[in-house]
C-alpha cells in the first residue's frame, strides 16, 4: 500500500454533484478494479481519510482516477481541487473484484446504481483487457434522471452493451436497475454490482433466485482503511477466518464479497 | 548530543516512551507495512477477551471536530487465536508487548490474565476497565472506585506481568480512581480512555453510530486528557502512561510535563499511519533543541 501526497492532474464536473478527479500517484501502478483509496482532507479538524473507489488507473502514466458524489466536507473539498493541488492518499486498499471469475463466462452483467458505477467502469476495462467476457458484457446503469446527468454512460457505451434505468423515467426503463434487468436482461452467468445497499440486497436476491454467482462491492464508514480499527465490518454467513466471529472487515476482506457470503 | 529516550515503567525498560493506544493499531500486523515496530517503545494490542467477541452493530464510527467517535464493542478473536497468531507475530519484533485485557465479568478478566501468565513475550498487561461501549463489565469496574480497587487486587493475585490499569475519564474525580487502582496494587496507570459522546445525523434523524453513544478520541480531547494525567500523576506514586489526542512530539512532551512517564498515540494513527515514528522524532528534536539529555527528566516537570 502506498501512503503519499498525490497531485491532482485533472478535475472536472461530470453531472450535478458528481466529479472526476485524476491524481498522479504510485498507487496507480499497483491498483486493481474494485479497490479503493483513502483520501485525506486538507483540514486540521477533519482527520479521517475518506474511502473512495478507484474508477480507473494507468500503471504506465501513474494516473489514478476517482469519480465520486459530493456528500460532505471531504468530497466537496476534493471537488473544488485544481491541477497541482496535493492530497494525502493511502492505498490501494481492499481486495478488488475477482476478474479471474469471468474466465469462460458468456454473459457478464455489471449492475451499477448511481455512484456505484465508477468502480465497475474500471472493472469493465480490466475485463476487456483480459478478453474475459469478450463482447458479451452488459452494463445496467441506474440514474436519477436525465436532468441530473448521465455520468460515465458514454464511457460504458464504448466498451459494453448498456441498459439504463432512471427513477423519473426520463431515460431508459423507468424504475430501478432491477426493473431494467427483469425487463431487458435474458441471460447472465456472472454478476458484478456496486450501488446503494437496497440495490445490492435486490441483486443478491436476484442472483440467488437465478443461481448466478454475484460479486458485490460494499461501503461503510471507515477510520483506518487498513484493517486495524474494525470500524467497517459486515455480518457474514460463516465465521470469518480472520476475525473468528461472523464479521468481515469491508476494508480488508472486502469491499467485494460474493453476495451469499454477507448478511446484508 | 544524543538524547536518552529510554524510560522505565514498573521495572520494564522501554527504548522510548512512545506506544500505540489500544484499539487503534490492531496487534501491529496491519500497520507493520508503514511502521517499523522495532522502533516503538511498545506495541499495545487491541483488547482481548476470554472468548471471541462480535462487537457492536455498524455504523461503528463517526468523524467529529478534531476527532472521532467509535463504538466497536471490543470485537476480538479471543485469547486462543490471539496467542497463536497475534502474539506469535509480535514476538518477531524487538519491542515491548503490552496486552490489553477486557472482560464482562471479573472471572472473564482473570481467565485472560491467567492464560497469559506463561507467555514470556508479554511484558505487561493493560486492563481495560474503561470501555464505554460494552454494556456490562468494562466501564462498570472503571467508574466505581471500590470496584476498581477490588478488581485490580484480584488481577494482581493472578498476573505474572506488571499490571497497568487503564482509567476511564467518565468520572467525577479521576484522582480518586487513580488512588483506587494504586491501592489495589496497580503497577502503573494509563489514561485516558475515550470520553462518552453522542452524534446525531440530522438528515437521517438518527444516531450517527448504531450504539447511540460512542467514545470520543482525538485532538479534541487532549486538554481534558492532559488535566487528568496531571491530577492522577500527582495523586499516585506509580508511573502514568498518558494518552488522548497526541499528534506529534510537542503533544507528547506536554503529557510528559504534566506527569506521564510514557505516552500513547491513538486516533492519529488513522490520520497518519506513520504518526508514531514522527512523534518519536519530535520528542528527540525537542530534547536536542532545549538541551534535555534524558527524556525522563521531563516527567512531571511542571507543577
Amino acid at each position: 500500500m502506498i501512503h503519499e501526497k498525490a497531485v491532482v492532474t485533472e478535475n472536472r464536473r461530470l453531472a450535478e454533484g458528481v466529479f472526476s478527479t485524476v491524481f498522479r500517484t504510485e498507487a496507480a501502478r499497483i491498483s486493481k478494479a474494485g479497490q479503493f483509496v483513502m483520501v485525506g482532507t486538507g483540514s486540521d479538524s477533519r482527520l479521517l481519510k475518506r474511502p473512495i473507489s478507484i474508477s480507473g488507473a494507468d500503471p504506465l502514466s501513474g494516473e489514478l482516477r476517482l469519480v465520486y458524489r459530493t456528500v460532505g466536507y471531504g468530497t466537496t473539498e476534493l471537488s473544488l481541487s485544481k491541477e497541482g493541488d496535493a492530497f494525502d492518499i493511502l492505498g490501494p486498499a481492499g481486495n478488488g473484484f475477482p476478474v479471474e471469475k469471468a474466465s469462460g463466462k458468456k454473459n457478464i452483467l455489471l449492475v451499477a446504481g448511481g455512484i456505484g458505477a465508477p468502480p465497475l467502469l474500471y472493472l469493465l476495462r480490466e475485463l476487456k483487457k483480459t478478453g474475459a467476457g469478450g463482447d458479451c458484457i452488459t452494463a445496467v446503469l441506474g440514474y436519477r434522471g436525465e436532468k441530473y446527468g448521465l455520468f460515465l454512460k458514454d464511457e460504458f457505451e464504448k466498451e459494453a452493451k448498456v441498459i439504463i434505468s432512471s427513477d423519473d423515467g426520463s431515460v431508459g426503463v423507468q424504475g430501478t436497475v432491477m426493473d431494467a434487468i427483469r425487463e431487458k436482461v435474458t441471460e447472465a452467468d456472472l454478476i458484478f454490482a456496486c450501488g446503494p445497499l437496497g440495490m445490492l440486497k435486490a441483486v443478491k436476491g436476484y442472483a440467488s433466485e437465478k443461481g448466478i454467482p454475484a460479486y458485490i462491492s460494499l461501503e461503510e464508514k471507515m477510520a483506518c482503511g487498513v484493517g486495524a480499527c474494525l470500524g467497517c465490518v459486515v455480518k457474514t454467513a460463516a465465521e470469518d477466518p480472520h476475525s473468528h466471529v461472523n464479521n468481515a472487515r469491508i476494508c480488508t476482506e472486502g469491499p467485494v464479497f460474493e453476495a451469499s457470503e454477507v448478511m446484508i | 548530543m544524543s538524547v536518552d529516550l529510554s524510560v522505565d515503567i514498573a521495572g520494564v525498560s522501554f527504548k522510548n516512551p512512545v506506544m500505540d493506544a489500544s484499539g487503534t493499531f490492531g496487534s501491529g500486523m496491519e500497520y507493520s507495512e508503514f511502521v517499523d515496530l522495532n522502533k516503538l517503545g511498545a506495541v499495545v494490542t487491541k483488547g482481548v477477551s476470554d472468548s471471541p467477541w462480535e462487537g457492536n452493530q455498524t455504523p461503528r464510527i463517526a468523524e467529529t471536530p478534531s476527532g472521532m467517535m467509535n463504538a466497536i464493542g471490543l470485537q476480538n478473536p479471543g485469547i486462543d487465536v490471539f496467542i497463536e497468531r497475534d502474539l506469535r507475530f509480535l514476538e518477531g519484533f524487538d519491542t515491548n508487548v503490552i496486552v490489553n485485557v477486557c472482560g464482562h465479568t471479573e472471572e472473564e478478566y482473570l481467565k485472560v490474565v491467567e492464560r497469559l501468565a506463561d507467555q514470556k513475550s508479554v511484558r505487561m498487561l493493560e486492563i481495560n476497565v474503561s470501555c464505554p461501549n460494552v454494556k456490562t463489565g468494562g466501564i462498570a469496574f472503571g467508574t466505581d472506585a471500590r470496584m476498581l480497587e477490588h478488581i485490580t487486587s484480584e488481577i494482581k493475585k493472578k498476573a505474572a506481568q506488571p499490571v497497568i490499569m487503564k482509567l476511564s475519564p467518565n468520572v467525577t474525580n479521576i484522582a480518586e480512581m487513580g488512588r483506587a487502582a494504586e491501592s489495589g496494587g496497580a503497577d502503573a496507570i494509563s489514561l485516558i480512555n475515550t470520553l462518552m459522546a453522542m452524534k446525531i445525523d440530522i438528515h437521517k434523524r438518527d444516531f450517527a453510530i448504531a450504539n447511540k453513544t460512542g467514545g470520543l478520541s482525538g485532538p479534541a480531547i487532549r486538554p481534558v486528557a492532559v488535566r487528568m494525567v496531571y491530577e492522577v500523576s500527582h495523586a499516585v506514586k506509580v508511573p502514568v502512561i498518558g494518552m488522548g489526542g497526541i499528534t506529534n512530539g510537542e503533544d507528547a512532551i506536554e503529557f510528559m510535563m504534566a506527569g506521564a512517564s510514557a505516552i500513547a498515540v491513538g486516533m492519529y494513527n488513522f490520520h497518519d499511519p506513520g504518526a508514531m515514528l514522527k512523534v518519536i522524532k519530535g520528542i528527540e528534536d525537542f530534547c536536542e533543541k532545549t538541551g534535555v539529555r534524558a527524556v525522563r527528566e521531563l516527567t512531571g516537570c511542571v507543577g
